[in-house]
């Protein structure tokens, strides 16, 4: 069901991706919720795929997928369960920065593995009290002869129980910086969290950083860019958010669809109630204007275009709330069903709920959406 | 289109912030208008205009904060490719 026409080249790798998500990840991701994990083999297959080097070029490994299919991947990664999704995001993210900004000594040390998955990557900006206000990062790394030395806890980290390298971000004399650190480090410690609202098969954790020490060559840019590199990062697991959304919003039209036209109630298909049609209206039409909006980041992000960071705001904020609007009525459209342990409409309003957080919340994207109507009805550009 | 590079910076950050006045040696962000989201458009723009990619030991926040740095950096990376390094 598309009122938008997908290119030729889109269709097919689209058709690649729903099937590996139709045959290894939907049917079961729901036990993967269940047990807070996602199985190592289904990782294998991801890797197998090719789906962890994503955006990497060939060069270094990686499929040299561009940012229109790498939506569409995470938008099939999305429908089937957003929490592999995450981990494809905060490995895409860790990967991507290091390709960009890490030393040579760095990417010839970890980009291959973080090509082809046998090294997993994760993201550790995330404090106790620092979420969308980064300038409040308190961990610290002190410069100490050829190393850094980093102390400080990081919460939240998705991927963190698995990950084998971490993207962390530190403040230094010159402010805040970006190092990756081995998980194997002797000055690493994760403690998992378990039983988070959603995205429960994200492996989630706390990372320690007590004495940890680096070498020179694990910072990314200056001391200093920090912020550059979290910002350039934040944007491309923004996108890969909102693309994870428009796979939720599917999965809910899905679900909902074929659960009204089968079930009958006082003597008519639930399909025939005005009221519902209403709802399946509502997802269908965000679920097109949303991945509409992603397209247009992505085509933005290939063009190298600067306008992506606000396209991709817009995209995140409207698919976000969007899937939160569709889990809604799935639940409801399901009735007593929909709000049972294990049925696939309670993971996706429980995940959809996460997605209005993660990444940037709600109320930021409002800030900055509006901020930038301000800056173009003053005549900047639009 | 201005065809020298501070000329297109200039450009560029103005076109955005239309209402704002700065000298080419002002730094934009203590200037209050200029934020770290626009600092990675400066990044993107500077790369999609003039060609080359902001290797890391370029990405400081010292080359992105005046229309005068930006040239420098923009000059010094065209010198680089022309030299073939």
């Amino acid at each position: 069901m598309s009122l938008l026409a997908e290119p030729a080249v889109g269709a097919r790798s689209r058709a690649s991706f729903r099937e590996f998500v139709d045959t290894a990840v939907a049917p079961y991701a729901d036990r993967f919720d269940r047990d807070q994990k996602i199985p190592a083999e289904v990782l294998r297959q991801v890797a197998g795929r090719g789906y962890w080097g994503a955006v990497l070029p060939a060069t270094d490994g990686g499929s040299g997928m561009d940012m229109v299919t790498l939506g569409v991947l995470h938008e099939e990664i999305g429908r089937g369960c957003s929490s592999l999704r995450s981990l494809l995001t905060v490995h895409t993210m860790a990967a991507w920065a290091l390709r960009r900004w890490g030393t040579t000594e760095a990417r010839e040390h970890w980009l291959p593995g973080l090509a082809s998955g046998d090294t997993l990557g994760a993201f550790c900006l995330t404090e106790p009290a620092a979420g969308s206000d980064i300038s409040l990062v308190a961990t610290t790394a002190v410069r100490d002869g050829d190393d850094y030395v980093l102390d400080g806890v990081k919460q939240w980290i998705t991927g963190g129980q698995v990950a084998d390298v971490f993207l962390v971000f530190a403040k230094t004399e010159r402010g805040l910086s970006a190092f990756v650190v081995d998980a194997d480090n002797p000055g690493v410690r994760c403690t998992p969290v378990e039983n988070a609202l959603g995205t429960r098969a994200s492996m989630l954790a706390e990372v320690l950083f007590a004495e940890c020490r680096v070498p020179a060559r694990a910072l990314l840019g200056a001391e200093g860019a920090g912020r550059m590199v979290a910002t350039a990062a934040l944007d491309l697991g923004r996108y890969s958010v909102a693309a994870g959304c428009v796979g939720i919003l599917q999965a809910c039209l899905d679900a909902s669809v074929a659960h009204t036209a089968g079930r009958e109630q006082g003597g008519v298909l639930l399909r025939e109630h005005q009221l519902v049609r209403r709802m399946i209206s509502d997802m269908v039409t965000g679920v097109q204007a949303a991945r509409a909006l992603v397209r247009r980041a992505g085509e933005l992000k290939d063009g190298r275009d600067p306008e992506t960071l606000t396209a991709t705001w817009i995209a995140k904020y409207f698919a976000s709330t969007q899937a939160m609007r569709a889990a809604t009525d799935a639940v409801q459209l399901h009735g007593a069903s929909g709000c049972a342990d294990g049925h696939p409409v309670n993971r996706y309003f429980r995940d959809a709920k996460v997605m209005e957080i993660i990444e940037g919340s709600s109320q930021i994207q409002q800030l900055t959406i509006a901020e930038h109507a301000y800056e173009t009805a003053s005549g900047g550009h639009s | 289109m201005p065809s020298d590079a501070r000329g297109q910076i200039r450009d560029f950050i103005t076109g955005k912030f239309p209402g704002v006045e700065f000298a080419d040696g002002d730094d934009i962000f203590t200037l209050g208008f200029a934020t770290s989201l626009f600092a990675m458009q400066l990044v993107m723009f500077v790369e999609k205009t003039f060609g080359f990619e902001i290797g890391n030991e370029d990405l400081e926040m010292a080359n992105f904060r005046s229309v005068d740095a930006m040239a420098a950096l923009v000059d010094r990376n065209l010198d680089a490719v022309s030299a073939g390094r």
